[in-house]
Order: C-alpha cells, then sequence, then structure tokens
C-alpha cells in the first residue's frame, strides 16, 4: 500500500510532465493537421534553456528559490517560444498546402537540426544541474516504508495545474482562443471572416513551445539532468499521450500524460524498468485499435 | 508577412532602404534572441565546481551581422538590386576567407552564405538582361530536351556501371565499402518504396524489419550453424510475419497515427533486442557473424582441411578484396531482385490496388477492395524485402547490435525515398547516392555531417516536395490525360 501511494506520487508528477509537452502537440494537430515531430526538442531546448538561467540565477547570486523559479521560468517560456515561432515561420508555413508527408518529413528534419545544433553548442555530454529545491514532506509512515512527497513534486503539479487552467481558460474565452477554434473548424471560412489564420498558427506554435519550456524546466529540476537527446523518447510518449486522450482535445492531453505516466511507473515499479518504455506504446497500440479517437477525441467522419 | 510582401512587390526603382534595413534587423533580432543562451553560454563541466560557462559572445555577434547582411542582400535581390546583392556576397566571401574568424564553423557557413548570394545575384543578373533570358532559356530547353531523350537509357547505364564498378582500376576496399553501403540503402529505400511510395502507408519503423533480418541471420549462423543462403530466405519470411504481426492491428489506423505506431514499434524492437539479454546478448551485440560465401568456398588464403578457398576455386590469385566484390554482387543482385518484383507487382492487379488505395482509399472500398488485406501484403513484402537486406548487412559487417537499428536510420531510408520521388524507381537510386554517398565522401564535415542532413531534409520539403524524380501520377489510368499537363 505504501509502495503503491509513492509509486502513485511520482506516476503524477511524471504525468504532469508529459501532459503539458502532450498539449503542443494537441494543439498544433488540431489546428493544421500535422505531426510536430520537433515538439520533443523544442521541449529539450526549454530545458537547456532552464538550466542555463539556473547558472545564471546562482552566478547573479539570487539565492532564493521561489524568485530563481519564477524567473527562469519566465526566461525559459519566452526564449523557447522564439524557438517555437522560428520553426514554424521557417519549415512548417512554406509547406502549408503541400502534400500530406511533407511538413512530416520537415519536422523530422527540424528534430534532426535541433539536436544536432544543441549538441555541437553545448556538447553531447550530460549536464547535471544543482538541487534548486530540496527537502520532502513525510506524508505517513508504515510498516517501515515512508511516503514522501518532495517539494519539488508539489511544485511540478502546482505549476501544472495552474498553467492548464490558464490555457482553459485562454481557449474558451478569449478572443485569441475562439480564433483559434475557428482555424481549427474551417481555416478557409476563419479567413474570410478577418481572422488572421498565419498569426493564429503562429501563436498556437507559440504556447506550445512555451508550455513545452515549462515541461523541459520541470523535468531538468526533478530529474537535475538534461542533456541533447532527452526530447525523442519524452517527444514520443508525449504524442502517445495527446494520441490516448484523444488528440486535438486539451483535457484529453493532460488525462492521457497522466495514463501515461501511471502505465510507466507502475510497470517500472512492479514489473521491470527496462521495459517501461514498451508497455507505454503497447497502451498506444491497444487504444488506437480498439479506440481510434481516444479517450476524449471526436470520431472524425471522413466525407468523399 | 516580410517575406510575402517582398515577393509579390514588382520590382520597383526606388528601393526602401528603411523598410529592408528594418527587416534585416528584426531577423538578426531574432536570431540573437535564438542563440542568446545556446551560443553565448556554452556550459561545460568543471568538476568540483560544477557547470561554468564559457562565454561566445563574438561568435554570436558575428552569426548576427552574418544574418544582417545575408537578409538585406535577399531583400536587394528580389526588389531587382542585384548589384547590391553581388556586393555584400563578395563582402561576407571575402571576410570569412580574409578575416580571422573564431571558430571553423563560422568560416566554412559565412563563405558558403556568401558564395550562394554570388550565384543568386548573378543568376538574378543574368535573368534581367534581355540577352542573358533568351541565353537561359535556350540552355534550359536544350538540357530538357537532352533529359527527355537520355532518361530511358539513365537507368541502363547506371546498372552497366555499378556491374563493372568492382572491376574499375581504382576500385580500392574503399570504394567497394562505399559501393556495398549505397547499395543496401538503395535496396532498403526500393523496400520501403512499396509500402510508402506505391501503397502511400508511412512507415516510420521500417528499421525493426532490418533488425530482425539481422538478428534472424546471426542468431542462425552463431548458434545453429546456418549458412547465409540457408538463413536468408528464412530472415525474409520472419520480417514478413514481424510486418503481418504489426500491420494487422494498426493498418485501420489513418497515415499519421499509422505513422507513430510504425514508430514505436521500431522503438520497442530495438528496446527488446536491448534487454532480452539471454537472447541477443543485448547492448554487447552478436560478434563474429560468418560472411557470405559462394558455394561454401570460403574467402582466406589458406582453406581449412577439405575446403577450397574462393581464388583457388576460380584459380585467381589471392586478394583481400575478393570476399568484398563477392558480397557486392550479392547486394547488387538482391537490390535487383527487389527492384524486378517491384515493377512487377506494380502491373498485378495487386499493384493496382495499392496505387488506387493510396489515391482514395473511400472508393477502393467501395469497389470492393478490402484495404487492410491490401495494406497487409504491401506491408509485407516491404518487410521481407527489410529482412533480406537486414541479414546482408550482418553477414557484411560480422557484428551487430541494436546500436545499429535506431530511428534515425528510419528517417533516413524515409528520406531517400521521398527525396527520390515517392514511387519512383530510380529515384531512390539518384537519392541514395546523393544521401549516402555524398556525406561519406565529404567525411571532413565530421560533426555537421547530421546537421547538415536534417538541413536538408527541411531545404528539399520547401523547394523540391515532389523529390528528385516526381513519379506518383498512377501507372494507368482510364482517360490518359491529353496534352503535357501531368496530373497533381
Amino acid at each position: 500500500m505504501e509502495y503503491f501511494l509513492q509509486q502513485l506520487i511520482n506516476a503524477v508528477t511524471l504525468g504532469a510532465i508529459y501532459g503539458l509537452i502532450a498539449i503542443g502537440y494537441t494543439m498544433v494537430y488540431g489546428i493544421i493537421g500535422m505531426i510536430n515531430f520537433a515538439h520533443g526538442d523544442i521541449f529539450m531546448v526549454g530545458s537547456f534553456i532552464a538550466l542555463i538561467g539556473f547558472i545564471l540565477c546562482v552566478m547573479l547570486g539570487i539565492g532564493w528559490a521561489p524568485l530563481a523559479i519564477l524567473l527562469v521560468l519566465l526566461l525559459a517560456m519566452v526564449f523557447t517560444a522564439v524557438y517555437g515561432w522560428a520553426v514554424e515561420r521557417l519549415a512548417y508555413r512554406p509547406l502549408r498546402g503541400s502534400f500530406r508527408l511533407a511538413p512530416l518529413i520537415s519536422a523530422i528534419g527540424v528534430s534532426i537540426v535541433l539536436q544536432n545544433f544543441v549538441q555541437l553548442a553545448q556538447g553531447a555530454r550530460p549536464k547535471p544541474n544543482k538541487e534548486v529545491v530540496h527537502g520532502a514532506m513525510r506524508l505517513y509512515e508504515a510498516n517501515g516504508f515512508a511516503v514522501n512527497l518532495s517539494y519539488i513534486q508539489v511544485i511540478i503539479v502546482v505549476v501544472t495545474v495552474a498553467l492548464m487552467a490558464g490555457f482553459t481558460l485562454l481557449i474558451n474565452r478569449t478572443a485569441l482562443g475562439r480564433q483559434q477554434r475557428a482555424c481549427e473548424q474551417d481555416m478557409k471560412m476563419a479567413a474570410l471572416l478577418g481572422v488572421d489564420v498565419n498569426r493564429t498558427i503562429s501563436l498556437t506554435f507559440v504556447m506550445g513551445a512555451a508550455l513545452a519550456a515549462v515541461a523541459g524546466m520541470m523535468f531538468l529540476m526533478y530529474y537535475g539532468v538534461t542533456d541533447f537527446f532527452v526530447g525523442f523518447l519524452a517527444g514520443i510518449k508525449a504524442f502517445t499521450a495527446a494520441v490516448l486522450g484523444g488528440i486535438g482535445s486539451l483535457p484529453g492531453a493532460m488525462l492521457g500524460g497522466l495514463l501515461i505516466g501511471l502505465i510507466e511507473v507502475f510497470w517500472a515499479g512492479y514489473f521491470s524498468s527496462e521495459y517501461k518504455d514498451v508497455a507505454a506504446f503497447s497502451v498506444l497500440v491497444m487504444v488506437l485499435i480498439f479506440r481510434p479517437t481516444g479517450l476524449l477525441g471526436k470520431p472524425e467522419i471522413e466525407k468523399v | 508577412m516580410a517575406l510575402a510582401a517582398a515577393r509579390t512587390a514588382p520590382a520597383a526603382s526606388t528601393f526602401d532602404w528603411l523598410a529592408a534595413v528594418k527587416d534585416a534587423a528584426i531577423t538578426a533580432l531574432l536570431a540573437a534572441a535564438l542563440g542568446l543562451f545556446m551560443v553565448g553560454f556554452r556550459t561545460a563541466d568543471r568538476g568540483a565546481a560544477g557547470l561554468q560557462f564559457d562565454y561566445q559572445f563574438t561568435d554570436l555577434l558575428i552569426a548576427c551581422v552574418a544574418i544582417f547582411l545575408g537578409r538585406l542582400a535577399l531583400t536587394a535581390a528580389s526588389k531587382g538590386m542585384a548589384w547590391l546583392t553581388l556586393l555584400i556576397g563578395a563582402a561576407l566571401l571575402a571576410a570569412a576567407q580574409g578575416l580571422k574568424l573564431p571558430s571553423d564553423f563560422l568560416t566554412v557557413v559565412i563563405s558558403l552564405a556568401g558564395l550562394a548570394l554570388l550565384l543568386h545575384a548573378a543568376w538574378a543578373l543574368l535573368r534581367g538582361s534581355s540577352a542573358g533570358a533568351a541565353a537561359i532559356a535556350d540552355v534550359s530547353g536544350r538540357v530538357n530536351a537532352a533529359t527527355v531523350r537520355l532518361f530511358p537509357w539513365l537507368g541502363a547505364g547506371m546498372l552497366a556501371f555499378a556491374v563493372a564498378l568492382p572491376f574499375m582500376p581504382f576500385a580500392d576496399q574503399q570504394v567497394m565499402d562505399l559501393g556495398i553501403l549505397i547499395l543496401t540503402y538503395v535496396m532498403l529505400g526500393w523496400g520501403l518504396n512499396i509500402v510508402v511510395g506505391l501503397a502511400g502507408l508511412l512507415d516510420l519503423g521500417y528499421v525493426a524489419f532490418y533488425a530482425v533480418g539481422a538478428y534472424t541471420y546471426a542468431l542462425l549462423s552463431t548458434q545453429n550453424g546456418w549458412s547465409f543462403w540457408a538463413a536468408l530466405p528464412a530472415a525474409g519470411v520472419l520480417a514478413a510475419m514481424f510486418g503481418v504481426l504489426l500491420g494487422f492491428p494498426v493498418l485501420r489506423l489513418r497515415g499519421d497515427y499509422l505513422a507513430i505506431v510504425t514508430l514505436g514499434f521500431g522503438e520497442i524492437v530495438r528496446i527488446v533486442l536491448l534487454n532480452w539479454v539471454d537472447f541477443t546478448q543485448g547492448p554487447a551485440g552478436i560478434g563474429s557473424i560468418p560472411t557470405a560465401t559462394i558455394l561454401d568456398h570460403p574467402f582466406v588464403e589458406s582453406p581449412p582441411e577439405g575446403k577450397v578457398a574462393f581464388h583457388q576455386w576460380l584459380g585467381l590469385e589471392f586478394s583481400a578484396n575478393h570476399r568484398l566484390i563477392v558480397l557486392y554482387f550479392i547486394i547488387l543482385v538482391l537490390a535487383l531482385i527487389t527492384n524486378g518484383v517491384t515493377i512487377r507487382l506494380r502491373r498485378l492487379p495487386i499493384g493496382r490496388a495499392w496505387e488506387a488505395l493510396r489515391e482514395d482509399e473511400t472508393a477502393c472500398q467501395a469497389l470492393g477492395i478490402n484495404p487492410t488485406n491490401t495494406k497487409l501484403t504491401a506491408f509485407a513484402i516491404g518487410a521481407m524485402f527489410a529482412g533480406f537486406a537486414g541479414s546482408f548487412f550482418a553477414a557484411k559487417q560480422r557484428f551487430i547490435s541494436p546500436e545499429s537499428f535506431v530511428f534515425i536510420e528510419s528517417a533516413i531510408i524515409l528520406s531517400i525515398v521521398v527525396l527520390g520521388g515517392m514511387g519512383s524507381q530510380l529515384g531512390v537510386v539518384l537519392a541514395a547516392v546523393l544521401l549516402i554517398g555524398l556525406p561519406e565522401w565529404f567525411r571532413d564535415l565530421g560533426q555537421y555531417r547530421m546537421l547538415a542532413f536534417g538541413l536538408a531534409m527541411v531545404l528539399i520539403m520547401i523547394f523540391k516536395p515532389r523529390g528528385l524524380v516526381a513519379h506518383r501520377d498512377p501507372t494507368i489510368r482510364l482517360h490518359p490525360p491529353s496534352g503535357r499537363g501531368s496530373p497533381s
């Protein structure tokens, strides 16, 4: 029971990180119907910018953790968003209206470029980060096994929930959100009604990248290390989460992230940690066979 | 936005300096924002002190200045001010070559950029003058006519070259190795072409079948003593079975989902190979795999008791190159079989069904084609050829490990197919020579190789999305299009 509770806490933390990345996939897929394969690498870039931000904070003598976290959060979000914008502008926008596979292949190219760029600029070795927040709450103790909730886990979950709430409001209540939903339904019609489609799509990428940056920062704080290749697996799993939850649906992405986190952590905890990725992918296949639209997705009707 | 405005504007006599400079400044600022952390602060591990920075702000500044000038030059060229482009291009080239820049990377990139601008400007100037435009039209007309005339012979010419290559005087070990490598990718490209080009199914985990084939041969030969020729069919059959196993549940999915599931499958195969240590020896890999032989004649100078060495059998002088030459011809024949089967299949009902399915799935269903079975056949046949190629790879390398079957291999094979122009057999050959051969020749590029590879993928999609040899037309159609207008 205690072991189970501990695993559950770990799973929710990991799920929150996957969920944040998955939102980027789901928003982009919803609006232009492409798999932004480079999104995982945007997450990796975010983790690097956060790493550099934390070192800068130490150098500038900002020792108070909440201030440092807030500063680095803003820094990472803003500068990673520039990456998201630039990638869309340079590699995807010229391909709008090209054949179906073109954006996906271009995205694979971008992913390779980003990985190798970071490897060249920052070196290939894993980069450790000094622990920013340490300590944990002891929730309860029984049978000689203590269930701990570390402060960093609290921060991750709280930040994720706050951002989720903010983005749900943004999509449902603001003019930008309305424009995004309009573009999602019918891009041409939205353009005719005066929606700046290019700007809306750009902003979708910017928002997705900012969220990925937060995920990257959380990942760095949680695991204390990052390298140029972390984006690949995290990206695939987050995409799995987006599909699991129903691609195009924001709550679905969050739910999917949570489920992937649960599956991975419990599989590693109870069966074997080597095959945790296999478990996640197998779930993806199962979901696609039995419920191709995902848990919260709307069925897609193909018209001829 | 700015780019679009520049494209639509006529060649105005008044060049808006302010707008051009502003646009270039914004671009440079953007580049600065992108590079500020990634390039400006290089993290370096200093032991006990933890991570520290190496500052590289000069690099960043130089890059931004170059980007500013480059952007200005491009705007100028599009507004009919090609002389300015010419000037900036020359200046960049001279600066990169003359000044001592802080890194080789900057020198190379800025030199290349300057060169590209020079060519761009020269082209624009040439097209601007009436005599130049006439000359271009004349030359391009002739080139087009020559291409049309020679195109049917291109395949035959390449085949003749491929057959003759091992007997050329310059064919040393390095050349043969490269030839084998290129042919392996040609075969993989042709195999994947059945799945992606003909049936229109995006497979991002093709390397999994390659791995299945390689491990089949490696295990059968090292543990059960099977020869290459006995294991080859087994590898193909097993890979095809894996194809069916994967394809059966997922082929009902739409293109993008299929892509991700196949990617996941490729990763699953790799993870299993990595972790099932008892069976595959895990990350250590399988070594001393026997090579492929002809009629069991080993490639050694003095054969063991009761065997006749290859050179004795043919009555030749012993040479270490014989093994490579034989391997070269094995992969050549395997690749040609793949090609021949594909060409035959395209003319059979199943091949027609693939292409029809690629064009319109719903219409096919209405006509009574079973999409799942049809796709499954494509998947299985494609996987089978990957299995053949895989067991050849194991026989050639004599050592395999899961390291050889990572996702990037799938991406490379896929980009060969796409760059070749999906569905074109000749295009695959050209693309394999370009993507595999060129980087091998330019080993000096070293660590920038993959960066250039990724960049090339993006640029090709932007400037030549249909590939080198665009050929996605259906093999037959009921109403042949009149005139030369090619259907999209």
